[in-house]
C-alpha cells in the first residue's frame, strides 16, 4: 500500500478539493497545515500525521483516535468537523481552524485577577459541559488545548481523549499514564482513562495557574513524580498570593480534591459555582493539612492507591441541576408545596444534582429597586427569607442549593434566561387552575414549556371537577 | 485485490431453531435492505421450531444468503453426542422432528465462507471443526491468524464482542454497545463476534442481529425485542429441558 505522508505536500496541492496553504511550525505527531476549501467559508487547518515505517504505533492510534472522536462532535466549544481522508491511504484530518486568543498565551500573563479567572474559568466549565454531555472526556486538557473565542471556549486536539461508546484503542496500547504532566488526574496517572472528572481536574490545575502563575505540581518526568499527587496536595492558592478571594480558591481546590467522591463530578457545577462566587460553600480551613503522622501512614498505605482516587463517576441517571420557580407572591399558596414535592423527586433520582431555588420579583419597570415595606425590610430580603424557608425540608447541604431573588418584569424571561446561563437540565414550575385571564395573556408555565431547552415539569394542583350543569 | 463497493450486511448467528426470534429478526432486516445476508451456523438445537426455521433458511440460502455450518446443525446431522446435557437432548429432540430433507439441507452447509475481503465460520476460524470460542484476545488472536481475510465473523458464544488487531500486534477486545455503531478501522483487521438471534447470553434476552457496513465502516449490534414467553412456553410444551425456556427470559 503506497501512504503517503505529510513530508512530500507543499503549498498549493490539493487534499480532496483542501487547498493547503502554508504548514505551521513546530508539532511533532503531525505536520500542520493551514488551509482552505471554496466548499466553507471558514479557515481550515489540516493535520497530516506522521507515517513512515518504524514510526511509534501509538502516533497513528492517537490520530485514529482524534479522527474517530472529532467527526462525532459538534457545537460551538469544539472546531467543526470538516473532512479525514482514509487512514489507509491519505490520512489527514481537516479542522475549521479557530481564532481567537490561546489560553497558553493568557496563562504567561499569570497571575490574573480574580475576576478574570471565574470568567475564562466559566467559560472552559460551559465547553466542558457540552463536550461530556457529547460522551467524551478529552483527558488531555491544558492551556495549549483551550482557544478563547468570540463563541466561547474552544477546546482543540481530541488525540487522547475517550468516547464512552467507542473501544479505547489508546487506552488498550499501553497503560502508561497518557496525558499532560502538569495537568494530569490521579488516577490517569494511575492508568484510568473512563472518566469525564478527569478532565475537571485539570481544570482545577488551570485555574490554580492562572491564579497563582505557578503549576500546580511542576511537571515532573518520572512515573513517581507525577504520582506525588496522590499524597501531597499542591501550596494553597492564598498561600501564594494573597488576593485570591477565599470562594475561588474552595473552587479550584474543589476541582483538584484527588477522591472523586469530594471532587466536583459536573462542570455545569463548577460553572455554576463561578457564576455565583457569593453561592461558594467555604470550609473552615480548606483541605486538611497533612501532619506527620499522615504523611507517614501514607507511605505504608502506597498499595491503596486506587482508594485514593475513589471510584469514577459513575454514569448517572437524572437531571444534575435542578431548577425550581417557587412563586411566592401570595402568601400560604398551596401550589408550592406542590412545586416542592416533585422537586424533592427530582433530587432523589440522583445523589450529587444541585437545585436553584428562584422567585422572581416582579418590577414594573425595567431597573425600579424594590420598594421596602413599613418595617423597613427590603421585599428582596423578605423574599429571599422566604425562599430558605420554603426549602428547609429538603435539608439539603449548601454545596447542593442556591436561592436566587431575580427582580424581572417578565418572570417567565427571566428563569429561561436564568436556565439557559446555569445550564439547567430540569425546570419545575407550578401551574394556576385555567382562567379565560390566563387562557387570553399567557401564563408562565406556558411560556416555560414552549422555550426552555431542557425537560420541564408542570405542577398543578388537581382540580375538582365541577358536576355538569344540567 | 478486492473491491471496495459499498455493501450493507446482515449477519443473523444462533438461530437455534427459535421462530418468534428469527421471524422478529427478519422483519427488523427487511428495513435495512441488506446486500448480503449471511445465516452464521446453528440454525438449530435448543429452540422448538427446527423445521420453520431450516426451511425458511433453505429458501434465503436459494434467493442468494450466504449459509454456514454450527456445531448444533453438525450434530443434528452426524448424530453427534460429545456435547452438554441440553444440548444433547435438544440433538436427539431435534433429530425426531426432521425429515430427512430437513437433515440432508443442514448436511451441505460448508464450514466457512468467503465474500469479498470477510470470512464467514461460525466459531474460531482456526480448525473451525474444532469449534472453538472466541471468548477472550488469545483465542481471537489465533481465529485472526489462521485466516488473511481482512475481516473475520463468527457466533458460537452467544456474546456479543469485535476484536481490532493492528498488524504485528495482539488484538483489542471491545463490547459493541447495542443499536451504536462501532466503528471499522482501515488499519485494522476485525473480529466480530455476534450475538445470538435465539438464544442470547449477554444479559438482555432481545435477539440480536449483526449490521456490517462498509460505506460507514461500522458494525452494529442492533436488538430485536421479541415475544420470548411464547418460545419458552413451546419449548416446555414440547418437553425439552426447561431450563432451555428459562434462559431465553433472562438472556443467560
Amino acid at each position: 500500500m503506497n501512504q503517503q505522508s505529510g513530508s512530500d505536500l507543499k503549498p498549493g496541492d490539493l487534499l480532496d478539493g483542501i487547498e493547503l496553504l502554508e504548514r505551521r511550525p513546530g508539532a511533532s505527531m503531525a505536520a500542520l497545515w493551514n488551509a482552505r476549501s471554496p466548499a466553507h467559508d471558514f479557515p481550515l487547518i489540516v493535520k497530516i500525521p506522521f507515517v513512515e515505517p518504524g514510526q511509534d504505533v501509538s502516533m497513528l492510534v492517537s490520530f485514529e483516535v482524534e479522527e474517530l472522536i472529532a467527526k462525532r462532535l459538534s457545537g460551538p466549544h469544539v472546531p467543526r468537523f470538516v473532512a479525514s481522508g482514509d487512514i489507509g491511504r491519505i490520512p489527514y484530518l481537516a479542522m475549521e481552524f479557530v481564532t481567537g486568543r490561546g489560553l497558553a498565551e493568557v496563562a504567561a500573563g499569570a497571575p490574573l485577577p480574580a475576576a478574570e479567572v471565574g470568567e475564562i474559568g466559566a467559560q472552559i466549565a460551559a465547553a466542558l459541559v457540552s463536550l461530556h454531555r457529547q460522551k467524551v472526556a478529552h483527558l488531555d486538557l491544558k492551556p495549549e488545548n483551550v482557544i478563547l473565542s468570540s463563541r466561547g471556549a474552544v477546546l482543540i486536539d481530541f488525540g487522547l481523549a475517550r468516547h464512552a461508546e467507542l473501544p479505547d484503542l489508546l487506552g488498550e496500547e499501553s497503560s502508561l499514564p497518557m496525558g499532560t504532566a502538569a495537568y494530569m488526574s490521579p488516577e490517569q496517572v494511575l492508568g484510568d482513562r473512563t472518566d469525564t472528572a478527569s478532565d475537571i481536574f485539570a481544570l482545577g490545575c488551570i485555574l490554580y495557574q492562572l491564579a497563582t502563575g505557578v503549576e500546580p505540581f511542576g511537571r515532573p518526568q518520572t512515573f513517581a513524580g507525577m504520582k506525588r499527587r496522590l499524597y501531597h496536595p499542591p501550596r494553597r492558592p492564598r498561600d501564594i498570593v494573597g488576593a485570591i478571594p477565599r470562594w475561588l480558591e474552595a473552587v479550584i481546590l474543589r476541582c483538584m480534591e484527588v477522591d472523586r467522591a469530594k471532587r466536583y463530578a459536573d462542570p455545569a457545577h463548577v460553572l455554576s459555582d463561578l457564576q455565583h462566587p457569593e453561592q461558594v460553600p467555604l470550609r473552615e480551613n480548606g483541605p486538611a493539612r497533612r501532619g506527620v503522622l499522615a504523611s507517614m501512614r501514607d507511605l505504608f498505605r502506597r498499595s491503596d492507591d486506587q482508594a485514593l482516587v475513589g471510584n469514577p463517576v459513575a454514569r448517572r441517571n437524572g437531571p444534575s441541576t435542578i431548577l425550581a420557580a417557587v412563586d411566592l407572591s401570595s402568601a400560604g399558596d398551596p401550589l408550592i408545596q406542590e412545586v416542592l414535592a416533585e422537586t424533592a423527586r427530582l433530587i432523589a433520582t440522583r445523589g450529587d444534582s444541585r437545585l436553584a431555588c428562584i422567585t422572581v420579583l416582579k418590577t414594573e419597570i425595567l431597573g425600579s429597586t424594590p420598594e421596602s415595606d413599613e418595617s423597613g425590610a427590603s421585599i428582596y430580603l423578605k423574599r429571599l427569607v422566604a425562599l430558605k424557608d420554603w426549602a428547609r425540608p429538603l435539608h439539603l447541604p449548601d454545596t447542593r442549593i442556591s436561592f436566587h431573588v431575580l427582580e424581572a418584569v417578565a418572570p417567565a424571561e427571566a428563569i429561561l434566561n436564568y436556565a439557559r446561563h446555569n445550564d439547567v437540565s430540569h425546570i419545575v414550575v407550578g401551574a394556576r387552575a385555567s382562567s379565560a385571564m390566563r387562557r387570553h395573556l399567557g401564563s408562565v408555565s406556558t411560556k416555560i414549556v414552549a422555550e426552555a431547552l431542557c425537560s420541564v415539569s408542570v405542577v398543578r394542583i388537581k382540580a375538582v371537577e365541577e358536576p355538569a350543569h344540567a | 485485490m478486492s473491491e471496495r463497493a459499498a455493501m450493507r450486511i446482515v449477519i443473523l448467528s444462533d438461530i437455534h431453531a427459535n421462530r418468534e426470534a428469527f421471524d422478529a429478526v427478519l422483519d427488523a432486516a427487511r428495513a435495512l435492505s441488506a446486500d448480503e445476508t449471511v445465516l452464521l451456523g446453528d440454525l438449530v438445537g435448543y429452540g422448538p421450531d427446527p423445521e420453520y426455521v431450516i426451511e425458511r433458511c433453505a429458501r434465503m440460502v436459494e434467493d442468494g444468503a450466504l449459509c454456514v455450518l454450527g456445531n448444533h446443525d453438525q450434530a443434528v446431522v452426524h448424530n453427534r453426542r460429545d456435547m452438554s446435557e441440553n444440548a444433547r437432548e435438544a440433538v436427539q429432540w431435534t433429530r425426531q422432528r426432521l425429515s430427512d430433507a430437513h437433515v440432508a439441507f443442514l448436511g451441505t452447509l460448508p464450514l466457512s465462507a468467503m465474500s469479498g475481503d470477510r470470512l464467514y465460520v461460525h466459531a474460531s476460524a482456526d480448525q473451525p471443526a474444532k469449534w472453538r470460542y472466541v471468548r477472550d484476545t488469545d483465542a481471537a488472536a489465533a481465529s485472526l491468524a489462521a485466516s488473511d481475510a481482512s475481516m473475520i465473523v463468527c457466533g458460537h458464544t452467544h456474546i456479543p464482542a469485535l476484536y481490532y488487531q493492528l498488524p504485528g500486534r495482539r488484538p483489542i477486545r471491545f463490547t459493541p454497545i447495542d443499536n451504536v455503531p462501532a466503528p471499522l478501522s482501515p488499519l485494522r483487521r476485525h473480529l466480530l463476534v455476534c450475538g445470538a438471534v435465539g438464544q442470547p447470553r449477554d444479559g438482555n434476552p432481545a435477539a440480536c442481529l449483526g449490521l456490517i457496513d462498509t460505506d460507514k465502516q461500522s458494525a452494529t449490534m442492533l436488538r430485536v425485542p421479541y415475544d420470548y414467553n411464547e418460545t419458552a412456553r413451546k419449548i416446555v410444551a414440547s418437553g425439552l429441558p426447561p431450563w432451555l425456556s428459562m434462559r431465553l427470559k433472562i438472556g443467560r
